[in-house]
């Protein structure tokens, strides 16, 4: 499965018309040790952009923005009394699985030489 | 401190039967005759049974595990810890002040309400204001409350598109959550590098959509906005109102006026600029003041002082409403009242100055030592960038656990945001010249500890009674009952 | 110190501010006072205030604060310690507010509480808040009319400026309208539903069914009850609410003229991450004892700025230490004897008022605590300006013929006596 992410350190992966999404583990890593993981429930509908959540660690949290549009099928449960797999494997991780309504919003995102790029001009500023 | 740490719970202390209070008799008994057993409780709440001897003791054991302003010195910036005046405690607890009832008709009232008027005048000479309401119950809660009256103002001008705030980058947290649940959106406004606003950014954020720019001054690296007056004219031309966070108005306190400075909508803290004592979080007050024109939006009741010299309590209509219980935490009030009246104007106009002389006084005794990332004259506090010698892995952190072992309480650390290793200190005018004599000190010894023993200062606390709580695990499993203890073997 | 400066001149130090900004006068304020001269300005205030035996209520009573709390809160280790950032120097005030949090959720039937709040109308505004959040999408809220007047009053300033709808639900012969409740819910678009046991008026309402009704239509229940009567009523827990706010002066704190006081705010688990406030839970430090901290502060204003739950930075620590003391010497059944010393005093107070043929209760089917509503045959002003006259506060003006009389441990038979006698000779 081929990996895209977005400006807000949001992963895409790809399977069919189901897009996985997590966080990258640049935003793990930035964040620190993960103790919630605030997810949206079954049947939610995402459009790009749309916050869907947030990931806290102690003494910080990051809202969590839809790279995609879609039906949110299934929230990760796992996270629920676990979230530290986040940052064990940030990107094999997924909180949500979303429906694609509007595959052709994957071309906007970042391959990962290029997301490798944003977090090196972002570490800079 | 305790050597020993005592951590019994009260619940350790429970025995069935025992309690530590005895009811009047009134005449009538007691009974619950009447009330129909679906609406009384199923089991009697889990609360301890404890006699009063182990009460008191096991209260006045926990206090000794606490530090507090009479404790020590309490570097704390942007929390302006003065000492509490104990006359000001005992001023509060006047018989016949606190047994009032809140909605006690004015007449049987006219001590508490002159009280009230009194502070009210106080602070409008204070801050240049013209009226202030003592409403708000918090620095927060007057936050709140000032942006409420600014949107009611713009409400009334039929002005209905102005739902933004510009808030700049470096203020305290507290501005933009509290422009939220106003109901307004935030912009931020960049600072320079020396902290202060950046005017040139500043143009093109202002528009017909903004209602209020929020500014503390001095800002929270205790840096003194020179161009005030030229930012309250660039707002005002837009359209917009200009709000002071009365947060860092303790070195200004004697030398100049948020009114005078072009501010419309302001609050103080009575907790920090009056000497309220914090306990341990609250109670607080944040009254809030206004310029001329706007004093009909204030929150109801007011207190106003009748012809016949007699006080009354009115709720006129263009007000924004009620944001409180009634006149806010008026015990509080009483003890600000107090201060002020104790300073007089010869002690008031010593305020800022005698704050702002420590606070630099203890910046340039550090500088060696400390990186100083703005290098100008402060005002009520400063902000450190860590150690000056980033060699040696020590953190802000470790300095600020490194002052607990010496009997300080830690300074303000990580914020404002601008630095990676904030280290904000504000001594305050109550502190003695030996005791900021003898802080400098203690910051001269760890800066040392840092160069020649590291792991000591990384390692710190060692002397407190407790050591480097877990932060992770209490908020991985939130424990936050005495029943979740018992569920989770803690 | 100011050669250290660099400085020759106190001046200097402001020198950075414009010249037209300094004030270059001593404010218009009288002169230092001594604390002899402090004292004999704040006797004459307190003169000025008439002492009375007090019958009014609506949300705040007269109540005995006994003298080891008082002591307890005089203790500067806590009076004078600031919010417990540092957990190693600040455990006597993160435990007793842990204390303080268990007592809550126990008093209230739920699961957890937060570290306190002002009091009981903004913890209201902030529970209607958040059942806005909680629901992502819904914007409106139903408020009983039957709530405490000022807690409504506070919650739609709030609600105003959030931008939440309070619809308020009409009162039917002095409770909720239950039929009104239920044909806004049906409308799909409300978040949460408040009200309040005993209610403005003094009764007790009955609410079976209602939490099945709000939940069913994926709302959230918030209940308010002064924290005091929860030691015997049926608890917002056992009638099924997902929030419980209220005040907790009724625990004997002083009246002071309107505060300070504390509201609580407790919740279900579920909900623990959306509350508003501080939240204390306990952990482990390096040598394995059990210490507490301050946690979930991702929710919080200093951490997510305009993102937060809400911009409360306050939790209202001393008052919360007073909670726990005084929940701590009466106990369970101490508490119980409390409530059922007021409701006995009511009753017989109610009785009496009635025989003198003066007042009627104005519900008289409904059940009731400690506090009830009467109607009157006299317009209620003259009443409260004649007893007030006399040395007693018969209660709260509800409009020109219904007067709120509260009892509690605080008035003996003879005040009853004297209070008939005020109301039947004009």
């Amino acid at each position: 499965m081929k990996t895209l992410y977005s400006p807000t350190h949001e992963y895409v992966k790809v399977d069919g018309n189901i897009a996985y999404i997590g966080i990258s583990d640049y935003a793990q890593h930035a964040l620190g040790n993960i103790v919630y993981v605030d997810m949206p429930e079954q049947g939610d509908d995402l459009t790009a952009g749309e916050e869907f959540g947030a990931v806290e660690s102690v003494k910080a949290a990051s809202d969590l923005y839809s790279p995609v549009s879609g039906a949110v099928i299934e929230s990760n449960e796992q996270l629920i009394d676990n979230p530290g797999l986040i940052n064990k494997d940030a990107e094999n991780t997924w909180i949500i699985k979303v429906e694609l309504t509007d595959p052709s919003e994957l071309d906007k995102l970042m391959d990962e030489e290029a997301y490798r790029k944003h977090c090196e001009a972002e570490a800079a500023h | 401190m305790n050597r020993k740490f005592y951590s019994n719970l009260i619940f350790d202390l429970s025995r069935k039967g025992r309690k530590g209070y005895r009811l009047p008799d009134t005449g009538c008994g007691a009974s619950l005759e009447g009330i129909p057993a679906n609406l009384l409780r199923e089991s009697a709440p889990e609360l301890p049974e404890v006699d009063e001897p182990s009460v008191v003791r096991h209260f006045t054991n926990l206090s000794t595990n606490n530090f507090g302003v009479d404790t020590g010195f309490y570097p704390l910036g942007s929390c302006t810890m003065k000492y509490n005046p104990k006359i000001n405690e005992e001023m509060a607890a006047l018989p016949n002040m606190s047994a009032l009832h809140p909605l006690t008709p004015a007449a049987a009232a006219q001590g508490a309400l002159e009280a009230y008027f009194t502070l009210q005048e106080l602070l409008c000479e204070i801050g240049g204001m013209s009226e202030f309401t003592l409403n708000p119950f918090a620095g927060a809660h007057g936050e709140l409350t000032g942006l409420m009256v600014i949107r009611a103002y713009h409400r009334s001008r039929g002005d209905m598109k102005r739902d933004t705030v510009i808030v700049p980058d470096s203020a305290h947290g507290t501005n933009p959550a509290s422009a939220a649940v106003a109901g307004l959106k935030v912009v931020e406004v960049k600072s320079l590098p020396d902290g202060t606003v950046d005017v040139e950014a500043l143009k093109p954020l202002l528009n017909d959509r903004v209602a209020a720019m929020m500014m503390t001054n001095p800002n929270t690296l205790g840096i003194f906005e020179t161009r005030i007056p030229e930012i309250a004219a660039m707002v005002h031309e837009a359209g917009g109102l200009m709000y002071y966070d009365g947060a860092n108005i303790n070195p200004l306190v004697g030398v100049t006026r948020p009114g005078d400075m072009g501010f419309d909508v302001m609050h103080i803290n009575l907790h920090k600029t009056f000497s309220t004592p914090h306990g341990g979080g609250g109670p607080g007050s944040g009254p809030v003041g206004v310029r001329k024109g706007l004093e009909q939006f204030l929150p109801s009741p007011r207190v106003v002082k009748l012809d016949d010299g007699t006080f009354a309590l009115d709720s006129p209509e263009t007000s924004l409403g009620q944001v409180s219980n009634l006149l806010g935490n008026f015990a509080v009030e009483l003890r600000a009242l107090a201060y002020i009246l104790s300073l007089g104007k010869e002690g008031l106009r010593e305020v800022g100055p005698m704050a702002t002389l420590a606070a630099n006084y203890i910046k340039e005794s550090l500088r060696d030592l400390y990186r100083l990332p703005v290098d100008r004259v402060c005002k009520h506090e400063f902000v450190f960038d860590g150690l000056a010698d980033k060699s040696t892995g020590v953190t802000t952190l470790n300095v600020a656990k490194r002052l607990l072992d010496f009997g300080f309480h830690a300074p303000t650390i990580y914020f404002p945001l601008l630095f990676h290793e904030s280290l904000m200190i504000e001594p305050t005018e109550t502190e003695n010249l030996d005791t900021l004599n003898d802080f400098i000190k203690v910051m001269r010894q760890i800066a040392d500890e840092a160069a020649n023993n590291p792991d000591l200062v990384k390692n710190a606390p060692h002397d407190t009674p407790v050591r480097h709580p877990d932060d992770t695990a209490a908020a991985l499993t939130p424990r936050v009952t005495v029943a979740d203890l018992k569920s989770n073997d803690l | 110190m100011l050669a250290k400066c660099g400085m020759k001149s106190i001046d200097e130090l402001y020198a950075d501010v414009p010249e037209q900004l300094l004030l270059k006068r001593d404010y218009d304020v009288a002169s230092e006072m001594s604390e002899k001269e402090v004292r004999d300005f704040f006797r004459d205030l307190d003169a000025k205030n008439k002492p009375l035996t007090c019958f009014a209520g609506q949300g705040f009573y007269h109540r005995y604060s006994p003298s080891a709390v008082n002591y307890i809160l005089g203790r500067s280790e806590f009076l004078t310690a600031y919010t417990p950032y540092q957990p190693e120097i600040s455990q006597g005030t993160l435990q007793y507010i842990f204390e303080y949090q268990s007592m809550m959720a126990s008093l209230t039937g739920l699961e957890v509480s937060n570290a306190s709040m002002y009091d009981g109308s903004t913890a209201t505004a902030e529970a209607l808040i958040m059942t806005v959040a909680a629901s992502r999408k819904k914007k409106r809220v139903l408020v009983s009319a039957t709530m405490l007047p000022h807690v409504i009053k506070v919650a739609q300033t709030y609600a105003l400026n959030h931008g939440v709808e309070i619809t308020v639900i009409d009162e039917e012969n002095g409770v909720t309208s239950r039929s009104r409740i239920s044909e806004e819910l049906a409308k799909g678009d409300v978040a949460g539903v408040a009200v309040a046991t005993p209610n403005r008026y003094g009764i007790l309402e009955d609410y079976t069914g209602l939490a099945d009704e709000v939940h069913g239509a994926k709302a959230l229940l918030v209940m308010y009850a002064n924290a005091a009567d929860l030691g015997v009523i049926r608890t917002p827990g056992e009638w099924n609410a997902d929030i419980a706010v209220g005040d907790a002066q009724s625990l004997g704190m002083p009246l002071n003229f309107g505060g300070p006081y504390l509201g609580y705010l407790c919740a279900t688990k579920a909900l623990m991450r959306k509350m508003p406030g501080r939240i204390v839970g306990a952990t482990t430090d390096d040598m394995g004892q059990r210490v507490f901290v301050l946690t979930l502060q991702a929710r919080e204003q200093h951490i997510r700025r305009e993102k937060a739950t809400s911009n409360i930075c306050s939790n209202q620590g001393l008052m919360a230490l007073y909670v726990s003391v005084y929940l701590s010497l009466l106990g369970p059944d101490g508490l119980r004897q409390l409530c059922m010393t007021g409701h006995a005093g009511a009753v017989k107070l109610s009785q009496m008022l009635v025989e003198t043929g003066k007042v009627s209760l104005t519900y008289p089917d409904k059940p009731f605590l400690n506090e009830f509503l009467v109607t009157t045959t006299e317009p209620v002003d003259l009443i409260i300006e004649r007893c007030v006259k006399a040395g007693v506060l018969p209660g709260v003006k509800v409009d020109d013929n219904h007067l709120l009389i509260a009892v509690t441990e605080m008035q003996t038979v003879d005040d009853y006596n004297k209070l008939c006698q005020l109301i039947s000779n004009p």
